[in-house]
């Protein structure tokens, strides 16, 4: 403990931890209390109640929300997970003329603010799905699947990154010698690279996962009528007041979170010894980013 | 005659590497360029041209008035101002939290350490949309807080759709992403280092400001990029927790699309944010290049 100085400093220190531990948790905890609160004002305090979950199932708009979010978050995570794992190795492992380009190509998606994503795919839509009208007379609008598009062209990236500090950890020599055995390209990816990039290729997934339940900016300027997620739809509520059901959504959007936060530990757990490397992940994948 | 021939081979095996290299990038490269850099460029464009009686977009009549517009209303620069301000205040206030509570998990025993940093996970992973909505209900005018204030004996808590609610929603969103960037730097620091200038007859205050500091930038600047970014285009958090008066950039540009229609300025403005954060991340580049 000498790291900590003297014994009055550690406590200054334990003290301030505990004090970030407490505002970091108590709005969420709050949060989830009153969500099981039966009064109608969302403030005060009258009895518990499983009320606004039970109108979160017969609430329509919610419903088609929730589903549109998971296939949207579904669909962009897997074809993302693939095209960004092969862009990882192909960056790490590979020298050709443009590769200086990709690489700027796919870390500006993470630098870019959010807003400026927006508008550039709300533009771009717009402008394709005019050219394509005027050449051909198929008239096209945003719908789901511009949602997909977009999530895809933001979460590629993400993953890229991750993958990439994984395939830097690991040494090269051990395809290598998988090459020396003779093993074909095609033995040596699915024998040797893969089970050792599995944790990042997984974590990217987890990543890109979160990252298209969580978008409300981008999917709200490429959503088109019906085809709002569900951070899009409980944003707009908010935007008009707080009701105990977007409380009630709101535990249920932590809930699904939490699920994924489990899957990630457990999965890290089962892949390394020290836990505590892996769950830093996602900083090592920032301090690749500057 | 052999060794030429060696040479050869080797050459063309390099050739068919970089070509399988080029390949395995190629989705990616063929994505990014469509769905990413085209549009970039589209927004570009768009920023220069005019606008219809209608308020629709017309490309022609190229003109620079949007950026004119941009650097000449006071309104607009007075919303820049605003906006870089409670990005640079966030940035501090969740430097000056997180230095020290990253440095208490680092120097933590590793079994306590991997506790700690999953309770630091669960929030960076938990939905930012719920999180601020909770700030939301909390500071309400008879939220909890001002339940508890006036249970005291104190005024109604009236923060909410203020500056200050912003900034508290601003750093509740993004400490996490200064937390984990100066956990990684302060743990995998040299403490023998520290430990000589201690021997050195340096005090705690000068072996951390003279070592342990300097050693720990590269985690000071990761943050801060981490954290600023977001804060200068936050779209969210003003918008469910700011008030009509404290508008700021995110906001601002996308009324600009989804309210006043005017596509031109609301590009040009998307550019003028997108070229601030690039200056910011170089900026930062220089300043931890030479703290390195």
């Amino acid at each position: 403990m000498s790291a900590r100085g003297s014994s009055r400093v550690g406590k200054i220190l334990g003290f301030n931890a505990v004090l970030v531990y407490i505002f970091l948790y108590a709005p969420i905890a709050l949060l989830v209390v009153f969500s099981f609160n039966d009064n109608r004002n969302v403030a005060i305090w009258t009895e518990p109640s499983l009320r606004w979950y039970g109108q979160i199932l017969q609430d329509a708009a919610v419903m088609n929300a929730l589903r549109n979010s998971l296939v949207v978050a579904l669909i962009s995570t897997i074809v993302s997970t693939v095209v960004g794992t092969m862009l990882a190795i192909s960056l790490e492992r590979f020298r050709y003329r443009g590769r200086g380009v990709l690489d700027g190509l796919a870390y500006l998606p993470i630098i870019i603010p959010d807003v400026t994503m927006a508008v550039m795919l709300l533009i771009f839509f717009f402008q394709a799905f005019g050219l394509l009208d005027s050449l051909t007379g198929i008239s096209l609008t945003n719908g789901l699947h511009t949602i997909i598009l977009a999530h895809i062209a933001f979460n590629i990236s993400f993953v890229a990154v991750v993958v990439r500090a994984r395939i830097a950890q690991f040494d090269k020599a051990l395809e290598e010698v998988a090459a020396d055995l003779y093993a074909t390209r095609w033995q040596t990816f699915w024998k040797v690279t893969f089970p050792l990039i599995l944790p990042g290729v997984a974590g990217g997934a987890l990543l890109a996962l979160t990252l298209s339940l969580d978008d409300v900016v981008v999917t709200q300027f490429v959503s088109g009528a019906g085809s709002t997620t569900l951070p899009v739809y409980v944003f707009g509520l908010v935007r008009r007041g707080v009701t105990p059901l977007i409380n009630a959504v709101s535990v249920v959007m932590l809930l699904a979170s939490m699920i994924l936060i489990a899957l990630s530990l457990g999965l890290q757990r089962g892949r390394s010894g020290r836990a505590a490397d892996e769950v830093v992940e996602p900083a090592s994948m920032f301090e690749r980013v500057t | 005659m052999e060794a030429s021939v060696t040479l050869d081979l080797e050459q063309a095996a390099t050739k068919a590497e970089s070509k399988r290299g080029f390949r395995i990038g190629l989705p990616a490269y063929v994505y990014l360029v469509l769905f990413f850099a085209f549009p970039l460029v589209l927004v570009l464009v768009y920023s220069f041209a005019s606008r219809s009686a209608t308020g629709l977009t017309v490309l022609r009549n190229w003109n620079v008035d949007s950026y004119e517009r941009i650097f000449t209303t006071p309104l607009v620069l007075e919303i820049f101002g605003r906006s870089v301000l409670i990005a640079l205040a966030t940035t501090a206030i969740c430097l000056l939290v997180s230095y020290p509570f990253a440095y208490y998990i680092a120097t933590s025993s590793p079994r306590v350490r991997n506790i700690l940093l999953v309770l630091v996970m669960i929030p960076f992973w938990s939905n930012f949309l719920v999180r601020t909505y909770a700030w939301r209900v909390l500071l309400g005018s008879d939220g909890v807080i001002s339940q508890i204030s006036q249970a005291l004996g104190g005024e109604p808590v009236r923060v909410l759709f203020t500056i200050s609610a912003v900034l508290i929603g601003l750093v509740y969103g993004f400490l996490p992403f200064m937390v984990l960037p100066l956990y990684a730097a302060i743990e995998r620091l040299d403490w023998d280092l520290v430990e000589a200038a201690r021997d050195l007859y340096a005090n705690g205050w000068t072996a951390f400001r003279r070592v342990t500091l300097p050693l720990s930038m590269p985690g000071v600047v990761a943050g801060s990029i981490l954290v600023f970014i977001p804060s200068v285009g936050a779209y969210v958090t003003p918008a469910i927790l700011g008030g009509a008066r404290t508008v700021f950039l995110g906001d601002y540009i996308v009324s600009q699309f989804l309210a006043a229609r005017n596509w031109p300025f609301g590009s040009a403005l998307s550019f003028v944010i997108m070229f601030v954060m690039l200056l910011a991340t170089m900026f930062y580049f220089r300043v931890g290049a030479k703290t390195l």
